[in-house]
């Protein structure tokens, strides 16, 4: 079989469904055709087939592919390929992106079922797909970028997709914004890599060239920081977070696909795929100091938010800033592990919102309550991958979560202590947010939804926003129930069955960490930097049961809290604090930014410096430009059509050829 | 002339057959349309032979070189082979509407046959490598030119036919003057042999004459092949003889021609002058002219108001660039000849931008006689389709990414920095500048002005799906050699191996 038309069928599969709906769908069947899902689902399915053959093909021959290139620009010493790359890492990425992606296109049949534009819909995900698929495969950096672009363009598209509210279509401005200051990094250290040798750019040859020490510690670090700035951008880590809660304005299927599961996981990917890069920059520290603060910084802004959809958001950057942090301290396997398990358990969560939202019409939870009766699948679903998120024995979640802190314990430095601690700190918030919002949602009363806020709005003579609508109270379709179920359930099992403590029947003992780190390039087959990299982790009771105690007090402190009906005067109280007004305002990290940077410093200051500039010195190119038209007009007469003119130029030509010769000096 | 000669010359016989037969026919009652659709027939037959002698599909001719080593059909000249029959086809393709207009329809069938046998000589041009055929090779594709100039037989045609003939008399006189020289240096006219001759001559201690009269013939080769190639100051003809030409023929004019004269001097420097010393002489000289050209082309083009002499000092600024590729001898630690690669990656992005811009050109003035820039007002609105074709080949023109005209930009503006002429590209650089002031005038034009009333009632008119489908496919390839660079550039690097 074809390895390498197989893995770019990968990509092309998604693109061509891509290219069909938004070439022909739309024009022959309408802008809401149902059949513009089923290309891309089916797109995605084989797209998803291929990917379990491959994986397949990896782990029984134990073999890479590295396919060659296809020149892309090659001119003398500017040589520029694009080509596949098909590692242990990539697989991986492949296999989470086409499953959760099939799954979340399923979902969208029922829960995008009657938008307008649901042909767009489907050409935007199709695109997505195909350019995250890109992004892992690349075997060239500028290739990925390119990627790296495309899936933050189809991000843009999906976050405004309802392009007429206005909300939607500032959140997608936001994301595409701050996103690009990232890429700019990511692009300066493109640009400075490519300055210290062209060739390092494909990134087989930067890997030997790490092995082999051939780039320095200095230029690793410079390299390695602008990578940084590029992964906390797409990976929505502080200071650059404050687009991805903004992000939710996107449908909730796109949310649970492209800003929880794939997308803003495309930073930490960035850095486990340079991981030799920044394992000789002095950029690791800052990786897990960033990555530390950021799961606790987000995860205390979860506690309060009221929008479930906000919760999850927050959520997936703590979570991201989990990765990060677990990369910083050379936790590679585990760091991905938990992506890996991360991507299906949110992606549960996210779709358990968007059901929620069908039945009651509205995101904010204050309005929701008792809908387990009404709902008992996605009840059980969020349910679930609310536990293995808080990371509680023994569901994926936990086992994830447990190598990265028994990893940090591990270091027996002050950074792993450090990150140790905070990483506990935000496994509490995380348990407590994610059952304050179950309860919320889920048990007491019903509080009468959609219906009540707009009522509730409109007294209070503000806006309501175009998602809340009337409630209908029951179970949501079964094209959305069954993606839950399969994702609940893999949330309960996957995380045990791909990484067990013990051999299993087919898989041997820590398969997933072994597996990521039986990656060749990355690793040279060094032992040391397998094992440092959490090659075959130690499975840490303590470590372990702390957390388990940590998770259950989040968790009965918010039942305490919201549950119990007597402790709500408390809760009351407890909104009245600074604490919560600083939360609830996101550390006015969004007023410093849009406020103080934009309007303030950015309009005022350096815009009416550039104006006062502009008005001074208009005049100057104007200038130029009259010169320059007027000396074009003064040497028309050399064209005054007369033949004999015209001869003479070509003799006058010829003597100023042999006056060249002769200043020249060459043979004369 | 035996089997094999006649393999390698199948792609000439052809045509020139073709061509004869469509005259004739077009003498008969038969549908102007037939006849044209049989031309468009014979022109893909053609480019289908040129692809097998490049493959090998059907039979593979035993050795390269015929006619007593005076014809080669190596990989370069097909290339350029290529280049001009798709120049013409798209000429031809996408002309249909001026074919059956009422100024042409009685002798369009000459129009087709000459335009065919002009392509016919310059193929045998970028095939010779001998100076007797190179010169006969380049009066046979210059003499059907002049005809089609003046076929309308108005005042500008013949004005702008009669210029280029007597020009090209003295170029060719020119030309020959230079040969004459070479051949009386070197004793021979093959450029191999003259190639060997030179590289024996000792041209640092050789006597004084020698050295005089290479010079002397490489100023008078030059500046031969410049006028066709629209270099300054032999490019004074272009503006006068565009706007007087018919629009399909300036169009023909504009790419095959000049593509067929640089091959024609990328082979004989490259092959007979290619001794070291002299290289670095004459890719200087390239260097100044490439300069002269781009600068005085864009300023002579500032202030135009006529869209087809507009175009035509565009094309002495394109010339301009390609010559860079010309000038970018490879260093001394290099061994590519990558700086034509560079000219062959822009002559063919140019080919399809240029022929873009020219076919939906030659439908607004066919129908509406109007050849300002003002005649373009508010276009978008009165052809969005046309307009979309013609902005894509200006951006391109400009050098706007993603088009081939960019990337093309980028390959030959490197070129000059790796061979030592960073100021080169500093000019070229700064022409671009110039140059997108009047490609953006048009823009503006098509795009932001208000069209006048009266222009809209003719939006039927302008409808002819060959000229679309023809533009359409220039656009859709401009974009995606800009995007994909690399197929070109393979072929490019395969087709300078006769080096």
């Amino acid at each position: 079989m074809n390895y390498e038309f197989l893995s770019y069928l990968v990509i092309l599969l998604p693109l061509s469904a891509f290219i069909i709906n938004g070439l022909f769908t739309r024009n022959l069947l309408g802008s809401a055709s149902i059949y513009a899902g089923y290309i891309t689902i089916s797109s995605i399915f084989l797209s998803f087939m291929i990917s379990l053959i491959l994986l397949f093909q990896i782990m029984v021959k134990s073999e890479q592919f590295i396919f060659d290139p296809i020149s892309w620009i090659s001119i003398s010493h500017l040589y520029i390929s694009f080509g596949i790359i098909l590692d242990n890492l990539t697989i991986v990425m492949m296999v989470v992106i086409t499953s959760v992606s099939l799954l979340v296109q399923i979902y969208g049949l029922s829960y995008m079922h009657g938008d307008k534009s649901l042909t767009r819909y489907y050409t935007y995900m199709s695109l997505f797909t195909a350019s995250m698929l890109g992004l892992v495969l690349s075997k060239n950096i500028v290739q990925l970028f390119v990627f790296w672009e495309l899936v933050g363009v189809s991000s843009y598209m999906l976050i405004g997709f309802w392009m007429n509210r206005p909300s939607a279509a500032d959140a997608a401005k936001k994301a595409f914004i701050m996103t690009r200051f990232g890429d700019f990094g990511f692009l300066f250290g493109i640009l400075y890599l490519f300055s210290v040798n062209p060739a390092y750019l494909d990134i087989n040859t930067l890997y030997s060239a790490v092995n082999n020490g051939e780039i320095s510690s200095y230029s690793a670090t410079i390299i390695s920081a602008g990578f940084l700035v590029g992964a906390i951008g797409k990976s929505a880590q502080f200071p650059l977070h404050t687009w991805l809660p903004d992000a939710m304005e996107g449908p909730t299927s796109v949310s649970a696909l492209i800003h929880s599961a794939t997308m803003v996981t495309a930073g930490v990917f960035l850095i486990a795929r340079f991981f030799p890069l920044f394992d000789i920059s002095n950029i690791m520290i800052y990786v897990a100091l960033i990555g530390a603060v950021t799961s606790v910084f987000a995860a205390s802004m979860g506690l309060v938010v009221d929008d479930i959809k906000k919760v999850l958001a927050y959520s997936t950057v703590s979570q991201l800033g989990y990765m990060m942090f677990a990369l910083g301290i050379g936790a590679y396997a585990p760091a991905i592990f938990h992506l890996f398990t991360h991507a299906f358990f949110k992606a549960c969560l996210f779709l358990g919102a968007g059901s929620v939202h069908h039945a009651s019409g509205t995101f904010n939870m204050k309005y929701m309550g008792g809908m387990r009766k009404i709902m008992p699948v996605t009840y059980i679903a969020m349910m679930v991958s609310s536990l293995s998120l808080a990371g509680l024995f023994p569901l994926s979640g936990f086992w994830s979560k447990d190598e990265i802190l028994a990893h940090a314990a591990h270091q027996e430095n002050l950074l792993g202590y450090f990150v140790l601690i905070l990483g506990l700190i935000a496994a509490f918030m995380t348990a407590f947010y994610m059952f304050r919002a179950i309860f919320l949602v889920f048990h007491g009363e019903w509080k009468g939804g959609g219906e009540s806020e707009q009522k509730e709005l409109i007294k209070n003579s503000q806006s309501v926003h175009p998602t809340i609508v009337e409630p209908h109270l029951e179970e949501s379709p079964k094209f959305m129930i069954y993606p839950m179920v399969i994702l609940g359930a893999l949330a309960i099992v996957i995380g045990f069955i791909v990484n067990p403590l013990i051999d299993l029947l087919f898989i041997e003992k820590h398969a997933f960490a072994h597996f990521i780190t039986d990656n060749y390039e990355v690793f040279n087959g060094d032992k040391t930097k397998i094992y440092k990299a959490g090659g075959s982790p130690k499975f840490d009771l303590l470590i372990a049961i702390i957390s388990s105690i940590i998770a259950i007090s989040g968790i009965l402190l918010a039942y305490a809290l919201y549950v119990k009906e007597k402790n709500i005067s408390i809760q009351k109280n407890l909104s009245k604090g600074v604490i919560y007004k600083v939360l609830s305002n996101k550390y006015y990290l969004d007023y410093l930014y849009e406020d103080i940077i934009i309007r303030k410093l950015f309009y005022k200051k350096l815009s009416g410096f550039l104006r006062w500039f502009d008005e001074n010195t208009d005049n100057i190119n104007v200038q130029i430009s009259t010169i320059v038209t007027r000396f074009s007009r003064s040497i028309l007469f050399l064209q005054n059509g007369q033949t004999q003119v015209y001869v003479y130029g070509m003799f006058i030509g010829i003597l100023v050829l042999f006056l060249l010769f002769y200043l020249r000096g060459g043979l004369i | 002339m035996n089997l094999n000669d006649l393999k390698l010359l199948s792609p000439e016989i052809f045509l020139s057959l073709s061509s004869l037969f469509l005259l004739v026919l077009s003498l008969s009652k038969v549908d102007a349309k037939k006849i044209i659709n049989l031309s468009i027939i014979s022109l893909i037959i053609t480019i289908l032979l040129v692809c097998n002698l490049w493959f090998g599909w059907l039979f593979e001719p035993s050795t390269k070189n015929s006619l007593l080593g005076s014809f080669t059909s190596d990989k370069f000249s097909l290339f350029f082979k290529l280049l001009i029959l798709l120049a013409s086809l798209i000429t031809v393709f996408g002309s249909f509407q001026y074919f059956i207009s009422e100024r042409t329809k009685n002798y369009f069938g000459e129009f087709i046959s000459l335009i065919f046998l002009s392509v016919v000589g310059m193929m045998l041009l970028v095939s010779s490598t001998e100076l007797i055929t190179i010169y006969v090779s380049l009066e046979l594709s210059a003499l059907p030119i002049i005809v089609l100039l003046s076929i309308h037989r108005s005042k500008l045609g013949i004005e702008s036919g009669i210029k280029f003939f007597i020009l090209s008399a003295f170029s060719s006189a020119i030309l020959l003057y230079g040969f004459i020289y070479l051949y009386g240096l070197t004793g021979s006219t093959n450029l191999l042999l003259i190639q060997e001759y030179i590289s024996k001559m000792s041209l640092t201690e050789g006597s004084t004459f020698i050295k005089y009269g290479l010079i002397v013939s490489i100023v008078l080769i030059i500046a031969g092949f410049s006028f066709k190639m629209a270099i300054v100051p032999w490019q004074m003809w272009i503006p006068d003889v565009y706007q007087g030409a018919p629009t399909p023929v300036a169009a023909f004019l504009s790419v095959a021609s000049k593509s067929s004269a640089f091959a024609v001097i990328i082979r004989i420097f490259y092959t007979s002058f290619s001794n070291e010393d002299l290289m670095l002489d004459w890719s200087l000289i390239f260097a100044v002219l490439a300069a002269i050209t781009m600068t005085l082309g864009n300023l002579f083009a500032l202030n135009q108001k006529n869209i087809k002499r507009l175009l035509g000092y565009s094309t002495i600024a394109q010339a301009g660039y390609i010559l860079i590729g010309l000038a970018a001898i490879p260093g001394t630690n290099s061994i590519n000849f990558s700086g034509i690669q560079g000219s062959m990656y822009y002559l063919a992005g140019y080919l399809f931008t240029n022929m873009s811009i020219f076919i939906v050109i030659t439908i607004i003035i066919t129908r509406t006689k109007d050849e300002t820039i003002d005649g373009l007002s508010g276009f978008i609105k009165i052809s969005p389709v046309y307009s979309i074709i013609l902005l894509v080949g200006l951006l391109s023109l400009i050098g706007m990414p993603p088009t081939v005209g960019f990337m093309s930009k980028v390959i030959i503006f490197g070129f000059a920095i790796n061979s030592g002429y960073p100021w080169l590209a500093l000019v070229g650089v700064v022409n671009s500048v110039l140059a997108a002031f009047y490609y953006l005038r048009i823009i503006r034009f098509i795009v932001f002005e208000e069209p006048p009333k009266d222009k809209l009632t003719q939006v039927h008119l302008l409808r002819n799906n060959r000229t679309i489908l023809a533009g359409a496919i220039c656009s859709i390839l401009v974009l995606l050699l800009g995007i994909i660079p690399f197929i070109l550039l393979e072929m490019s690097k395969k087709a300078i191996n006769f080096i």
